[in-house]
């Protein structure tokens, strides 16, 4: 009971949090667009360019901050998403049409069944998403009552970068209404789970009814109150690099 | 009237809009595919009021709020920020498309390429070139109850776009359920496309000219008729 009040997995830093973060790591990112989007922390692994990197996100950047700032800095070899397209698709676009970076283009429900997957220790699973299109090619079927499904593999991340609303310091989370999307699923599917949250409170302050993410699939947080939106940075015109 | 392809003898994008959502119940749980489908949602009759499901994570969200007053952790599908009606929820991906895989929807509604004959839809990628991008339309069209297709009836050249077989990727194979065009309403029924209405001003044959497969009649084909909105 003592001890469980003492366990602290907070970070003082976003560069502290990411720092551990090396060439060649797979790195999932939540959000959805802009929402849920953990732009201070993309920033602070800008700041410290690791290179070929795989990047997993629903998206694939957008204008010049965030994942696409990642792009635009060199420093994503192969990006794993359901829709590298938003309304400034540039800094992928270009390097995608260059062959300077790879795309695996999964179905978006496939992509969040696939780190559920990932995280919940199961390899593999059948789903009916692409049966029959250019996205199931050369991937193993089966007939289950009757109905042909497409067998789909699990994902998996060396590190997850996380925005959440409220964390407590053992990293229980609750996110902030839709940008929650695919971050609970890639907490638990990163062997390094990183987060920056919009507040940090003591164990017990969130009820544990409303816990979103438990805390076993949190490694680190960060708080980073007032976090930047990256719609609004984009409508700034804002550049990282 | 007459069959001419004058600027009335079709319907807008917004009446084939208003034409899909007196199919919608009340109390449905739908799917509104991002761009051209999203405009079905304004046009319910009074008194139904579907609840509108988001891959995103949100059930049961309204129209956008006013400039200005945006929340941008709350956005639908295509990334437009939207509000919240009583009663709504927030949920993660996995739990998202178990909804649509999982026969949870009532309808989903989406835009089209082309839909052939025996249900198959393409609309998610025309060619080799540019960047692919499929979002979730791959899932959308398996596990929902009825998949509706909203379509200009040809392309802007004049191709059909109701087809024997799809020759861009498919999105789905046998997916959909029936189709709502600019001149017609059609079923999928037994791999065949069943017409079920038509605009009043163009007859069965000028619709089959414009339509790449065979347009079974069984019984009445109703008029199309559509208010100007």
């Amino acid at each position: 009971m003592i001890g469980s009040l003492y366990m602290d997995k907070t970070v003082e830093s976003a560069a502290a949090a990411v720092a551990s973060i090396n060439d060649g790591a797979t790195v999932m990112i939540g959000g959805f667009g802009g929402s849920g989007a953990p732009i201070e922390l993309i920033h602070a692994l800008i700041d410290r360019r690791p290179k070929n990197l795989t990047v997993v996100n629903n998206n694939a950047g957008n204008g010049r901050i965030g994942i696409a700032a990642m792009i635009d800095a060199g420093m994503v070899r192969k990006m794993i998403c359901s829709f590298p397209r938003s309304s400034d698709p540039r800094a992928f676009t270009d390097r995608y049409l260059a062959g300077e970076i790879e795309l695996e283009l999964v179905p978006q429900g496939t992509l969040a069944e696939r780190i559920r997957a990932g995280g919940a220790g199961i390899p593999a699973f059948y789903t009916p998403t692409g049966v029959g299109t250019e996205l199931a090619n050369g991937k193993p079927t089966g007939e289950f009552d009757g109905r042909t499904y497409v067998q789909e593999r699990w994902l998996k991340a060396d590190f997850a970068l996380i925005k959440a609303h409220v964390a407590d310091r053992h990293g229980n989370l609750i996110y902030n209404k839709a940008g929650r999307n695919f971050s609970p699923l890639m907490c638990t599917a990163a062997a390094t789970t990183i987060v920056q949250a919009s507040q940090i409170v003591a164990p017990g302050e969130i009820n544990p009814e409303h816990v979103v993410t438990p805390g076993i699939f949190v490694d680190k947080v960060v708080e980073i109150s007032n976090p930047q939106q990256e719609e609004e940075l984009i409508r700034a015109g804002v550049a990282y690099i | 009237m007459t069959g001419a392809m004058g600027q009335e003898s079709k319907l807008t994008n917004a009446q084939i809009a208003w034409r899909v959502a007196q199919d919608i119940p009340h109390e449905a749980y739908v799917n509104l595919g991002i761009g051209f489908p999203e405009m079905v949602a304004k046009y319910q009759p009074a008194g139904r009021e579907a609840i509108f499901h988001t891959e995103n994570g949100i059930l049961n969200f309204g129209d956008s709020p006013a400039p200005g007053e945006e929340d941008w952790d709350l956005i639908n599908a295509g990334k437009k920020a939207v509000t919240l009606k009583p009663g709504a929820a927030f949920f993660h991906h996995a739990d998202s498309f178990a909804m649509v895989r999982g026969g949870h929807l009532d309808i989903a509604v989406l835009g089209a390429f082309q839909v052939a004959q025996n249900g198959d839809l393409a609309n998610w990628k025309v060619g080799s070139k540019g960047v692919p991008a499929v979002g979730g339309a791959m899932d959308l069209v398996h596990g929902a109850k009825q998949v509706f297709v909203i379509t200009e009836h040809v392309t802007k050249t004049g191709e059909p776009k109701l087809v024997d077989a799809c020759t861009f990727p498919l999105t789905g194979v046998g997916c959909v359920t029936r189709v709502y065009t600019s001149l017609a309403v059609v079923d999928i029924v037994d791999k065949r496309f069943v017409l079920r209405e038509k605009l009043p001003s163009i007859s069965l044959e000028e619709l089959q000219a414009m339509t790449g497969a065979p347009l079974h009649v069984e019984g009445n084909v109703a008029d199309l008729v559509v208010p100007a909105v």
